[in-house]
């Protein structure tokens, strides 16, 4: 009851943003919650079904280059999300299907080749991406359905309320995934993936199903980044994108659903507070990864919580 | 985000002394990448690790030459033995104050942990040698090209080669014919057994990490004088080490040179032949060699 009680006054806070908050404090909100259901679906992957992909960005740059791609040729909000969310849900299917024969490393350096073989297409396709210039003057396109309404992305706070309740629906559609016995099966695949096979259940199919929504996930965030940034560029495919979501989880705890949203939040505030002092941000990130690792291996909701820091 | 690519391009004829000449450019940029994959494929061999990290070594290995060398003004032979030392201090704490603990994890803490690794190491060189590319002189010695197919080769190139196949000669002495390279042999085939015959592992984990190290810096220092040594390198270093491992077979000695040898000289000629496409193509492979043989052309270990 507790814990509904403070999730309701967070939606309610963060609702209310626009009306207490600056410009700039609504233009970070909105990348936190992008890296939070980039980080969420990763979480999916590695947390709960122990596969460790190093080729997520990969799939954040399908869902943003497939959006920004319709919303240039076809100016209309709903269409490039959906379009590039079912783009990267389709390719996520297939290169799932290739990616999940392999486990432990294997499985790490084989989404990181599809990655990178992602990132050079957005790099050297220049005909489809633009090469390195990436697609630029990237319409925010209005919310409509013609005949029904139309709503101006004009001002950010409308598009901050897009962002939001996407961010919601996938978060609570998170942890119904997670909770639902498809989760549990994921889990117990990531325990022992020998007694789960034992007990008749498809180790493969589930491995597909985790990997295909982490994919998904990777590309809802990224589709709503073209209509924001009005531009994507190639280094959104590369693999140190890709470690975003994997810092951003182990810093908020990987056993954990709230996890990789708290880590998000850490780890967006924790780069923007740095550089006000310093440019040297990444070696307080480095050291704070060093030392995650070495003790804390259930960040920072593990430390708080005392529950989910399983090693 | 390209280095390790070959910067000369031919614009002349694509005809047959285009190729030797370009297969000659690849073998030369072959040997910085096996002196690099040897060490990862070693360490991986025997502990068990990847490192991530791997790549900043050999970025370390560049920019303590470029002080030792470039700014002191040590000779260039003591300049490269001094990057070699220091680069194996960097490891040795790296390994026994740090991966030594972690060993029994999963493999992800330790790819985490040696990730956090290239994030200190990278900011840690801008702080201290600034951001901005550095190239020292070549020696003088150095200087100069000989005529290969009636084109200027440097003789610089001629020496990485060389020494390249010098390294790989050694190595394989150091693992075939030393007590040393036996004691490493036998606890990377079974660390337990090893242990109960007198192996002192701990030690041994420390020496075979530092030795990977020095060869990561060997590539370094010695890629100093022609390639661009700059934060950020390490990173794309590591790329170009993971695919030739994986290409040849994780923990595979013979495998890392002939991954090497492949990727090197393969970018080369796709660089003259299809400049648009060779990145992808080299990842391509990589994909490809993962999904049929996993192991890797020349079988690795399976971990």
């Amino acid at each position: 009851m507790k814990s509904r009680l403070a999730i309701l006054t967070l939606v309610v806070l963060l609702a209310l943003l626009p009306a207490y908050a600056g410009k700039y404090a609504v233009y970070v909100v909105i990348h936190i919650l992008l890296l939070s259901i980039f980080s969420l679906g990763f979480n999916l992957l590695f947390g709960y079904t122990g596969l460790l992909s190093f080729g997520q960005a990969g799939f954040y740059a399908v869902g943003a280059y497939g959006c920004a791609k319709i919303l240039l040729a076809y100016p209309s909000l709903l269409v490039g999300i959906v379009g590039g969310v079912a783009i990267t849900g389709a390719v996520s299917l297939l290169l799932g299907y290739l990616c999940i024969r392999h486990t432990r490393i294997y499985f790490s350096m084989l989404t990181l080749s599809f990655g990178m073989m992602i990132f050079s297409l957005a790099w050297k396709w220049r005909d489809m991406t633009g090469g390195d210039d990436g697609l630029v003057g990237i319409p925010r396109a209005p919310l409509e359905i013609p005949g029904l309404f139309a709503i101006s992305m004009t001002p950010m706070e409308n598009y901050y309320y897009v962002v939001l309740a996407l961010a919601i629906l996938a978060i609570a559609l998170f942890h119904r995934i997670v909770h639902s016995p498809m989760g549990l099966t994921m889990q117990g695949i990531r325990d022992s993936e020998t007694r789960t096979a034992c007990i008749g259940i498809s180790v493969r199919k589930y491995r597909l199903i985790s990997f295909t929504i982490a994919g998904l996930y990777a590309g809802l965030a990224g589709s709503l980044l073209p209509p924001l940034e009005s531009t994507v560029t190639p280094p959104l495919a590369h693999w140190g994108h890709s470690a975003e979501p994997v810092l951003a989880t182990l810093l908020g705890g990987i056993y954990t659903f709230s996890g990789p949203i708290v880590g998000s939040v850490i780890f967006y505030m924790l780069k923007d507070i740095i550089v006000r002092f310093t440019e040297y941000w990444q070696i307080c990130l480095g050291i704070i990864v060093v030392a995650l690792v070495m003790g804390f291996r259930g960040g920072v909701v593990g430390i708080f919580a005392r529950k989910g820091g399983q090693p | 985000m390209r280095a390790g690519s070959p910067v000369y391009t031919n614009e002349g004829k694509k005809d047959m002394e285009t190729l030797v000449f370009q297969g000659l450019v690849g073998l030369s940029v072959s040997m910085y990448l096996w002196l690099l994959a040897a060490g990862l494929t070693i360490v991986f061999g025997v502990l068990g690790v990847l490192n991530f990290a791997h790549g900043s070594l050999f970025m370390l290995g560049g920019y303590f030459t470029f002080t030792y060398y470039g700014l002191w003004g040590i000779n260039f032979w003591p300049a490269i033995a001094l990057s070699l030392l220091s680069v194996g201090v960097v490891g040795y704490f790296m390994e026994r104050f740090f991966l030594r603990h972690i060993y029994p994890m999963d493999h992800a803490y330790q790819l985490l942990l040696t990730f956090g690794f290239i994030l200190i190491f990278d900011d840690a060189v801008k702080m201290i040698w600034g951001g901005v590319a550095k190239i020292p002189p070549m020696p003088g010695f150095f200087e100069g090209t000989v005529s290969v197919v009636g084109r200027p080769f440097p003789i610089y190139n001629l020496f990485i080669i060389g020494t390249g196949l010098a390294v790989a000669v050694a190595i394989w002495q150091l693992f075939e014919k030393t007590w040393w390279g036996k004691m490493v042999r036998a606890s990377a085939s079974d660390r337990e057994m090893a242990g109960a015959i007198g192996v002192n592992i701990p030690t041994l984990f420390t020496g075979v990490f530092v030795f990977g190290a020095m060869l990561a810096a060997l590539g370094g220092a010695l890629g100093t004088p022609v390639r661009v040594v700059a934060p950020g390198i390490g990173a794309a270093m590591i790329i170009q080490a993971f695919i030739i491992t994986v290409i040849g077979g994780l923990g595979n000695l013979k495998g890392a040179f002939v991954g090497a040898v492949i990727v090197g000289t393969l970018s080369a000629y796709g660089i003259l032949l299809f400049p648009v496409f060779e990145l992808f193509l080299i990842f391509l492979i990589m994909a490809v060699v993962l999904m049929v043989k996993p192991q890797g052309l020349f079988g690795g270990v399976d971990r």
